[in-house]
């Protein structure tokens, strides 16, 4: 048993610097210094104003897909399909942004954020439904519904949404007031340095969105009836709480929160639908949220862990042609690897070094 | 002659606990020693360490005088120290032979092993009295059968130290009896036997001597003989307790709670619980009695609404709750409140505090809520003042709930239902695991309730607890009531009968 610090502090730090050490072997192998790599990682993503820009950027997509990812485990589902989500979420914001995207800004940003958690909580609802009626295990479901909203997103971007005349499959732009107001808009003297960053106000959403998911988990009747459920599945029963209820409703807003991807990453960024523009980040966000313990603090400071080496690392393999792309997926799989999957590996060593390593007693 | 065990000045702590303190205890040759003490008085850990499955921090181990070091139980067994766990640790689809053998199999053929060990284990059973089929899953034969494999496991890695702990747990009266006649032989026969118990009547039928713990230390080490339950009971907790309670007569007025025809199936399908039929009246205490496992549980659950029947009806005052489905939240407003048999898999959740514990099930209720958002403050008041009414110690609310002890987890999920008011309170073993002190707590709660006019229905496994607490007996055996008494005239002997499926005073 560690005692609550060191679970949350000590030992993502240790996992992380397991991890950064073995990277640098890996960088060493190849015949860069590890050293000049990782500084070049911390230059390209916290040392100028354009890297914090572009980390923040990329923390907003894995903020509500690691919240996504958070809601769904306290219920006790695994949902592996924040990516799906946020892939068919984002086609409700673009939808709205193609639609409504010459009307005023007041119409169109509220309609595009109730449009993308509307339909990421639609693309969430079915293998939540088959898990709660028909037992359908939501990790395989959940799954396939990546593939199957991959496949559709395909099929309406080439056939239907694309831009006519033109080869790449993605829409035309949006309408200029559907566009998410850049930092510069909203951080008015402060906001200068991230000019040339897709930062924009999904950032401020995403924060919104984590205390929100906070307060509904920890201080209302219906997050505690969530997290009876995922906790203790009988207990449940017991206090009358449903759980094919609670499965779904915890996987609509898991959906919907996923959904929001594409607030920040096709309203702020893109202005366009295009393919594949959620990125893996419903993935990563099962790290985040592993990593982030499941709470939307850990999960905000996991979400920028994770935009620093999505940023630091694209720094990285321009400045060090050796280091190419996959280099720096290597060294992203490593981080999650170490933070998300064998998260509890150095537990026992801390503990010991803690000096709290005897057994409980008991049975 | 040297002590067959003996353990001199064990100490051993786990964090802050301090489980044995210099704990000194020794069981000589050819009698069985009795080791009773509260949950948490160090029983366990001290039985543990005996067993190589703890080590001490300091102490030394004796086995027949020689100073041994247990690092496993493997260490143990091989200095002739066996143990049957209250939970058996039995594999049900293997034969009894290949039971007695596991681990200990002899060699790659497994067809030697077996042959060899039939013509040990034959003798042995033989020697001890210890019947038992060898060629039969052991899923398919009763308790107290499974138990005797256990203690034919030991014997046959040449145990002559055996620790048994908690072993009538799961017996009727008479199977107990049986296991004593077994131990009887066995003591003949020259073996050491410690008896791990909380029930003080055993320990006075069996036991040459007893030692009794408390706080992690030995405060007594007597001879059977020269004591009583009354003297070992205030050793263990410390101070006077009252083992009679005193009640007043039952005015039982209106039925409150009846269930009728009922038939509940398990998870597997199984019919659990059939045609079953009984009243709980506003002012009485029904006991049920039974073995373990015989229906009671999904009688429990179907009641509760966490299980739905296939047949039958169950009425709540004027409502049918069974029939037309509502849930246990449904059923909660209706004026019952449950305390389940098995605290920790769906009384509380292990993980929360105390005060998060307190609203389980009332969490949709003012003063807990208000436009869905908790109300921290309430509940925190509610809970503390849970605390002070119940006794509840410690007095924390925000603390873990697991870091309870189980009498004072019991006594919170009693106080949040019956704090609710309720016109029905049905409780599952309302003591299981759960110290002395406490248990004189708890059962003069529900007795208050049955007194304010409440219905209250009562299932548990221990039957002084049914004769102590009823007003009428009814008795379950496979799924069935097969018998009601009251309590003058139930005797230990009839409701053992009854739960082993006899009629008393005739044949089947």
């Amino acid at each position: 048993m560690l005692p609550r610090w060191a679970s949350l502090a000590v030992l993502p730090a240790a996992n992380l610097l397991v991890a950064l050490l073995i990277s640098a072997g890996i960088v060493r192998l190849i015949g860069e210094s590890p050293w000049a790599a990782l500084k070049l990682m911390l230059a390209g993503s916290v040392g100028t104003p354009d890297g914090i820009g572009y980390m923040l950027y990329y923390a907003t997509n894995y903020v509500f897909t690691g919240l996504a990812v958070a809601v769904a485990y306290h219920a006790g589902l695994f949902n592996i399909g924040a990516e799906g989500q946020a892939y068919v979420g984002g086609l409700g914001v673009g939808l709205v942004a193609l639609w409504l995207g010459n009307h005023s800004p007041w119409l169109v940003l509220p309609l595009a954020c109730v449009a993308g958690a509307v339909f990421g909580a639609a693309w969430a609802f079915i293998p939540a439904w088959l898990q709660a009626r028909r037992g359908s295990h939501i990790v395989i479901t959940t799954i396939m519904f990546n593939f199957i909203a991959s496949a559709l997103m395909t099929y309406l971007l080439v056939n239907l949404l694309i831009k006519p005349d033109q080869q790449s499959p993605e829409t035309r732009e949006f309408g200029a007031n559907a566009f998410m107001p850049p930092a510069t808009a909203w951080l008015g003297r402060w906001g200068k340095g991230f000019a040339t960053t897709p930062l924009n106000f999904a950032f401020i959403l995403a924060v919104v969105a984590s205390v929100g998911v906070w307060f509904f988990l920890w201080r209302t009747r219906w997050g505690y009836a969530l997290r009876v459920a995922g906790e203790n599945p009988r207990a449940a029963v017991y206090a009358g709480i449903a759980p094919d209820r609670v499965i779904i409703g915890a996987m609509l807003i898991s959906g919907a929160l996923a959904g929001s991807l594409g607030l920040n990453e096709l309203l702020g960024a893109q202005h366009r639908i295009l393919l594949d523009f959620p990125a893996g980040a419903g993935f990563v966000g099962i790290a985040v949220c592993l990593m982030g313990r499941n709470h939307p603090v850990g999960i905000f400071l996991a979400a920028l862990l994770f935009g620093a080496l999505a940023q630091g690392g694209s720094q990285l393999s321009f400045d060090m042609p050796k280091v190419n792309r996959d280099m720096v997926v290597v060294i992203q799989g490593l981080v999650i690897l170490l933070c998300g999957a064998l998260d509890q590996v150095f537990a026992r060593p801390l503990a010991w070094i803690l000096g709290r390593g005897r057994e409980r007693p008991g049975n | 002659m040297p002590p067959a065990l003996e353990l001199r000045g064990i100490d051993r702590r786990f964090g802050t606990v301090h489980a044995n303190r210099a704990v000194n205890f020794a069981v000589a040759r050819g009698s069985v020693h009795g080791l009773v003490g509260e949950n948490g008085a160090g029983k366990s850990t001290l039985m543990n360490i005996a067993y190589g499955i703890h080590q001490p921090d300091a102490g030394t181990i004796l086995v027949g005088g020689r100073p041994v070091v247990l690092t496993e139980p493997q260490a143990a067994i091989e200095a002739g120290i066996g143990m049957v766990h209250q939970h058996f640790r039995l594999v049900e689809n293997f034969t009894v032979l290949e039971n007695v053998i596991l681990g200990a199999e002899g060699g790659t053929r497994l067809a030697t092993g077996l042959a060899a060990a039939r013509r040990t284990v034959d003798e042995l059973a033989r020697e001890y009295g210890l019947d038992v089929p060898l060629d039969l899953p052991v899923g398919e034969l009763a308790v107290g059968v499974q138990q005797r494999v256990e203690i034919l496991k030991a014997l046959f890695r040449g145990a002559e130290i055996l620790i048994l702990d908690e072993p009538t747990a799961v017996l009727t009266p008479q199977e107990t009896d049986a296991l004593f006649r077994m131990l009887r032989r066995l003591r003949e026969q020259g073996s050491a036997i410690i008896l791990v118990t909380h029930k003080l009547r055993e320990i006075m039928a069996v036991t040459d001597r007893v030692t009794v713990m408390r706080q992690g230390a030995v405060v007594a080490n007597l001879s059977t003989s020269g004591t009583s339950p009354r003297e070992l009971a205030e050793k263990m907790v410390g101070r006077p307790v009252l083992l009679d309670l005193a009640k007043a007569p039952a005015a039982p007025r209106e039925p409150l709670l009846s269930v009728r025809n009922l038939e509940v199936l398990d998870a597997r399908g199984v019919v659990r619980v059939r045609d079953l039929s009984f009243d709980v009246r506003a002012g009485e205490i029904v006991g049920i009695a039974g073995v373990s496992g015989n229906g009671q549980s999904e009688l429990l659950e179907a009641i509760a609404g966490m299980r739905t029947p296939r047949r039958g009806t169950i009425t709540l005052g004027k409502r049918e709750v069974a029939a037309s489905g509502l849930d246990a939240r449904a059923r909660r407003r209706l004026g019952l409140a449950h305390v389940p048999e098995d605290r920790l898999r769906s009384g509380v959740v292990g993980t929360y505090s105390a005060e998060d514990n307190r609203i389980l099930g009332y969490q949709d209720r003012r003063p807990f809520q208000r436009a869905g958002i908790l109300v921290r403050r309430a509940i925190r008041a509610a809970c503390e003042r849970t605390m002070v009414e119940h006794d509840v110690r410690p007095p924390l609310p925000q603390l873990r709930i697991t870091m309870f002890s189980g009498g004072n987890q019991q006594k919170l999920v009693l106080a949040r239902e019956i704090e609710a008011d309720p016109a029905v309170l049905v409780v599952g073993q309302p003591t299981r695991g759960v110290d002395i002190g406490a248990i004189e707590f708890i059962h003069r709660r529900l007795i208050a309730l049955r007194d304010a006019g409440k219905a209250v229905l009562v299932v548990s496994v221990e039957l002084e607890e049914i004769l102590a607490l009823s007003d009428r007996i009814l008795v379950m055996h496979a799924g069935g009531i097969v018998g009601e008494l009251a309590p003058s005239d139930a005797t230990e002997e009839k409701l053992g009968l009854l739960m082993a499926g006899l009629q008393p005073g005739g044949g089947e």
